[in-house]
């Protein structure tokens, strides 16, 4: 990591906390329209509920805890999609990486592969293990795979060569080698991968549960919608974005301690 | 271990050659798959599929389906890009602007767009309009970052001496800031493209009155792989291809620079 002087850090911190400022005054902003326009200017409830009734609703599933059945299905199906992905892409991705052979024939072929819109094969998935959660979990899987393995490859490749060829000529082990030179050089770009690979395997889930699926956080959204009870709709969707971003977030600041331990 | 070396050696000398062979591997083991492990009526062989791809689009509605849907990524494609480039440009050169608008943007880009998808249908319908805004808001964000940086990116001695030597603002604009910008437009294009395309297809896969979404449901449910495969892969090839294009165009209008 970069070490910057004590100026330099105040300076970032002052942008940091300006635009932290910003996005809360245009939420604001946004939240002083919604009530307006869902009071005042009489929008229809059925489009836009009002606020006030949103945050009743968000408090009311808190209280009843009537989302721990769905969240904890969606939460396991990511588990399990990550899981898979992780150990496929890693996988994959450390033995392409062994010969620059491997690695000039397959990285074009997934990279290609990744360009088609994986979406696609959720109907083939929904054919092949139903509604339930095996059809997300191979989803989620597929999609979070490309990121991961095309990360892992890239990671390996980036390790100078010279660090691997002097390890060996100190007579390093093959599993030293692993070890202590290429894991730890390709370690950031790994992590990086890492966590695209999960925030879009949580977006892969939460959205073929909204398109075919029996339960689940997205489905619940569904449900709410097609029962045409808006205001609860609008608060599953603030609850399920507030815990995809905290996820998201915890990601983020795993993958940048990760890097900076090495 | 000599045959592993012959293998690999081969590799690098016709990387072209090996993917070919990978592929069609990948085919054969796929074709004996579904010919002899896998119930027909999950998994259709390959050879099947391609040869009936014809049923595909003589299956009634399918070719106006593929029609619709290719024009919503049209249009919402175009959408997409206009709006991106306008916002993108009018956020990325001014600095006031950067700064107060940036964050807000990154903060909607932030959000799993998947979850509002009830509310565009609730508000745009269940036609092609709720599909081209939900392809819209996803291909938007990525544009606009692009041109953002790629604003962010013009060397400062450009303007300055574009300046100094006397240039009026549309002047600049002109001959210093567009010739500069086109990588990157076309780069904001390619990722807008991929917005584009999974915006509309979720979208579609979600809730479909005339688009191919809605055939995707029929074959599923009549238990057709052969059909829903053949389908897919249409469907597969329209994004690679569209994918292509705008990569093309990236290529050729970036040359210039080197």
């Amino acid at each position: 990591m970069k070490k910057m002087g004590p100026k330099a850090w105040s300076l970032r911190r002052r942008q940091v906390w300006s635009s932290r400022l910003t996005q809360a005054g245009f939420i604001l902003v946004l939240l002083s329209l919604w009530y307006g326009a869902s009071n005042h200017w009489g929008v229809n409830a059925l489009l836009l509920p009002k606020p006030q009734l949103v945050w009743a609703e968000l408090v009311d599933i808190l209280r009843t805890g009537e989302f721990w059945p769905d969240l904890l299905l969606t939460l396991s199906e990511l588990a399990g999609a990550f899981t898979i992905s992780l150990t496929l892409g890693l996988v994959v991705g450390f033995l392409v990486s062994l010969s620059p052979a491997l690695v000039k024939v397959f990285e074009p072929l997934i990279a290609g592969v990744y360009a088609v819109p994986i979406i696609l094969f959720l109907p083939l998935f929904v054919l092949f293990f139903g509604l339930g959660a095996p059809s997300k979990i191979a989803l989620g899987a597929t999609i979070s795979f490309f990121p991961i393995v095309l990360n892992t490859i890239a990671g390996f490749v980036s390790v100078d060569r010279i660090c691997v060829t002097a390890a060996r000529s100190m007579g390093a082990s093959p599993a030293k080698l692993v070890r202590y030179v290429l894991v730890p050089g390709a370690l950031p770009v790994i992590l990086t991968g890492l966590r695209m690979g999960f925030t879009i395997a949580l977006l892969a889930i939460i959205g073929s549960e909204t398109i075919a699926s029996l339960a689940g956080i997205g489905h619940r959204i569904v449900q709410m919608a097609e029962a045409m009870e808006t205001a609860r709709m609008f608060a599953y969707i603030v609850f399920v974005i507030v815990i995809a971003a905290s996820l998201n977030a915890l990601v983020s600041s795993l993958e940048k301690r990760g890097a900076a331990r090495r | 271990m000599i045959r592993h070396g012959f293998i690999l050696k081969f590799m690098g000398r016709h990387p072209r050659w090996s993917q070919l062979i990978v592929v069609l591997l990948f085919l054969v083991f796929w074709e004996l798959a579904a010919r002899f492990w896998v119930d027909k009526m999950f998994l259709s062989p390959p050879s099947r599929v391609y040869g009936e791809i014809g049923r595909v689009f003589s299956t009634r509605g399918v070719p106006e389906a593929l029609g619709i849907t290719l024009l919503e990524l049209g249009v919402a494609f175009t959408l997409a890009v206009m709006a991106g480039l306008v916002v993108g440009l009018a956020v990325g050169l001014g600095n006031f602007a950067r700064r107060s608008f940036m964050p807000i943007i990154l903060l909607l880009y932030g959000i799993p767009q998947i979850t509002i998808l009830p509310l565009f249908i609730l508000y745009f319908g269940i036609g092609a309009p709720s599909k081209i805004a939900f392809g819209v808001t996803h291909g938007f964000f990525p544009i606009v970052l692009a041109i953002v940086a790629g604003v962010q990116n013009l060397k400062p001695i450009l303007m300055t001496s574009a300046q100094s030597m006397g240039a009026s603002r549309w002047q600049i604009f002109r001959y210093v800031i567009l010739p500069h910008m086109i990588p990157t437009f076309f780069a904001g294009m390619r990722l807008g493209m991929t917005g584009v395309l999974l915006g509309v297809l979720l979208a579609e896969l979600y809730v479909s009155t005339a688009g191919i979404g809605q055939f995707t449901a029929i074959f599923t449910q009549s238990f057709d792989p052969t059909r829903l495969l053949g389908l897919i892969s249409i469907l597969a090839l329209m994004a690679m291809v569209l994918n292509e294009i705008v990569r093309r165009g990236e290529a050729h209008f970036s040359k210039w620079r080197n």
